[in-house]
């Protein structure tokens, strides 16, 4: 409890939460384009309540996460601040996807626990989770012979019942979904004949008309081409400006998660390294710390966000000696030590 | 500019009724379908009634069945070929639910009840009493349900893992229908000549000599399950997408699957229980009944209706060709569900999916 307080009273001065009501007050211009060039507009009802509460909606405390007896973490504690674009980075197994999993109840923590809106999300009715919090898995399985809109609209489950199996509010958040998705006119195709870039905003539409006000994406670009990914990537960051909904991501591409990120996790070895907005915590030796790789970071031409740019080769190589003979042997090992188990467990998983 | 075929398309196909706060929702086609297959199971089952020694015309048979028929015929009807009928029916449809029950949980064609050894195990039941006990038809049918269940709950505890997954379920049934198949050979070794007859008969699934005590039985257990699977329909399209979907979508998908899986077994032994272990209908009832409704997800209904279409008619068919009585049922379906079976495989080879 106490720890909590102190979470966000220190998130309170690091500036983050000045960063994000500027969003929102950028979301109102962003709106009014966005209405003019017809994409759904107005269907953020739900997902722009309680802004002011102390306590941020989705947290965990303590967790320790293990597949069988594989410990992937322990004590691991994150908030995700509530309407931020979080995005979790680190290296391939440092528990990123096992986090997402367990932040939407996919995993139950061995210890710990993970609360929405206070409350522990397993002893939650799993229908009422599901109306709060959505997940992109990794890997879903479009039904054999199954239509787009058909797809879309099962998004909707949370929402239904025996007796009320297709309302009129149904069908209108399916038909912005797809739109705000851009895959209304994709409506009556079967989904095994699409693209990977288009089954994947499929799938995010049919997220999307889950209509929660949190969302957890599981590596959302893994698979697709650069155009897709900055595609999807830019639909993420609409529905987080335009909708004011929560998105947590696991990426893999660092320079993605701080353009695209207002708030970063980074971790390794099951554990949280560092995590703020993009522009205050990547630096060269974030960089290093997390994922063992030397490089300069500049400022993305662009957007003016932190650019990794990975040391070339020829001045990397005999750096990367000289680092291990210069850090003392004990943490090199230790690191070591700890990576191992993990990438078995990654690899069983 | 396309707002109105928006309006058509999203949401798909079906009709929807709405009254207030209540909303229902109709896919016209699996509806249409399944009045239609629901069309042919009746007149199917008129003619049937009709069919044997004593041939009767639709007509005849359509009065006594309304109780304005000769003494001979009422007594055709309702002793002799109506029970027979019936129990047709219901096992058609209850192995056609069963099927599509465990197609959709495996998400796997071949995931049916009789592939993964279900049906092997009721027989393996069956056979233990008979061979063991010389039990009589009602503990030969109380023996059949016990092998069915166990056998199930043996197949799910050996595919279990964090979850039951649809290739796992698809290969240790595949053993263990192997396994239960050389145990019932076996059996058969071990009997003597009458037992053995009757074993083999049994073995082969068959309609002949089904009387009202089978139908009761029968009826009941569909009567209880038939609500009850249909009551999980729901969850079990959610679950097509896979466990994290579902999940996400809020199925609690341990249970429901355990639930379905359940009354699909129990369906399966009880049918089985009846009529012997009546080969391939479970596997074929849904994937033919998927291709006429053109809709994804389990199609129960009409995997139902497909079942008993496809029971009848070829209990007709057997009969037809080869008179009254020669062929059993189970032998006729076995020929046309092998031919389907070996045309799966292949296809499903092509998909890579094998």
């Amino acid at each position: 409890m106490t720890e909590r307080v102190r979470a966000d009273a220190e998130r309170g001065t690091d500036g983050m939460d000045g960063k994000s009501d500027q969003g929102y007050s950028e979301k109102d211009t962003g709106q009014t384009v966005a209405s003019s060039t017809n994409t759904s507009s107005s269907n953020s009802t739900d997902a722009t309540t309680d802004t002011t509460t102390d306590r941020q909606r989705l947290t965990a405390e303590g967790l320790t996460l293990a597949y069988d007896r594989r410990t992937v973490a322990e004590d691991l504690s994150v908030t995700i601040p509530d309407h931020s674009f979080t995005v979790i980075v680190g290296p391939n197994a440092c528990g990123k996807s096992t986090l997402l999993r367990a932040l939407s109840r996919m995993l139950k923590p061995t210890a710990g626990s993970v609360l929405l809106d206070g409350e522990a999300i397993g002893s939650l009715p799993a229908k009422k989770v599901a109306r709060t919090l959505g997940l992109l898995p990794q890997s879903s399985i479009a039904p054999d012979g199954i239509t787009v809109a058909d797809l879309v609209a099962r998004g909707r489950y949370p929402h239904q019942g025996l007796l009320r199996q297709w309302s009129e509010t149904d069908e209108r958040i399916v038909q912005e979904s797809m739109a705000s998705t851009g895959v209304a006119e994709l409506g009556d195709r079967y989904v095994d004949e699409l693209s990977g870039g288009q089954r994947q905003r499929v799938w995010i539409a049919m997220a999307i008309a889950q209509q929660t006000p949190l969302l957890l994406l599981d590596e959302p670009t893994t698979y697709l081409d650069i155009q897709h990914q900055i595609d999807v990537l830019d639909l993420c960051a609409q529905l987080h400006e335009e909708q004011g909904r929560t998105l947590v991501a696991v990426l893999h591409d660092l320079n993605h998660a701080a353009r695209y990120a207002t708030h970063l996790i980074a971790m390794r070895g099951g554990e949280v390294v560092a995590e703020g907005a993009p522009e205050d915590i990547v630096t060269a030796e974030l960089v290093e710390r997390v994922f063992g790789l030397r490089c300069q970071v500049i400022d993305d031409p662009e957007t003016g966000t932190p650019l990794v740019i990975p040391a070339a080769r020829r001045s990397r190589k005999p750096a990367a000696a000289e680092t291990a003979n210069t850090e003392t042997a004990d943490t090199e090992a230790a690191s070591t030590e700890a990576a191992e188990p993990l990438a078995a467990a990654a690899t069983e998983s | 500019m396309n707002a109105s075929k928006r309006t058509t398309t999203t949401g798909a196909s079906g009709v929807t009724l709405r009254t207030g706060g209540l909303s229902l929702r109709l896919d016209v086609r699996s509806a249409v379908v399944g009045l239609l297959l629901l069309a042919v199971v009746l007149a199917m089952s008129v003619v049937l009634i009709g069919t044997g020694d004593f041939p009767m015309a639709p007509g005849d048979v359509l009065r006594s069945l309304a109780g304005n028929g000769t003494m001979a015929q009422d007594f055709i009807v309702h002793d002799l070929r109506l029970p027979r009928v019936l129990v047709g029916l219901l096992v058609g449809a209850a192995l056609g639910l069963a099927g599509a029950v465990f197609q959709s949980i495996s998400r796997n064609p071949l995931g049916s009840p009789d592939v993964i050894g279900f049906g092997q195990g009721s027989a393996a039941g069956a056979l233990t009493v008979i061979v063991l006990f010389q039990g009589d038809p009602t503990e030969v049918a109380i023996g059949a349900i016990c092998g069915g269940l166990l056998t199930g709950f043996g197949v799910y505890a050996l595919a279990w893992r964090r979850g039951v997954h649809g290739y796992r379920l698809v290969l240790v049934g595949i053993g263990a229908t192997a396994m239960l198949a050389a145990v019932n050979g076996y059996l058969l070794t071990k009997a003597d000549l009458p037992d053995a007859t009757r074993a083999v008969v049994w073995l082969t699934g068959s309609l002949n000599g089904r009387d009202w005590s089978q139908v009761w039985p029968l009826a009941c257990v569909c009567a209880v399950l038939l609500p009850v699977i249909l009551g999980q329909a729901r969850g079990l399209r959610m679950l097509e997408m896979g466990d994290d979907s579902a999940y996400a979508l809020g199925v609690r998908v341990e249970r429901t699957r355990l639930v379905l899986m359940f009354a699909g077994v129990l369906l399966t032994a009880s049918a089985t229980a009846a009529a012997g272990p009546v080969a391939f209908v479970a596997l074929v009832a849904p994937q033919l009944a998927r291709r006429l409704t053109h809709s994804a997800g389990p199609n129960l209904l009409p995997s139902a209706w497909m079942g008993a279409a496809l029971l009848v008619t070829a209990d007709w068919s057997a009969q037809r060709a080869f008179g009254a009585d020669q062929l059993p049922v189970g032998a006729l379906t076995g020929m046309l569900g092998g031919a389907y079976l070996l045309w799966l495989l292949v296809t499903e080879r092509k998909a890579g999916r094998i």
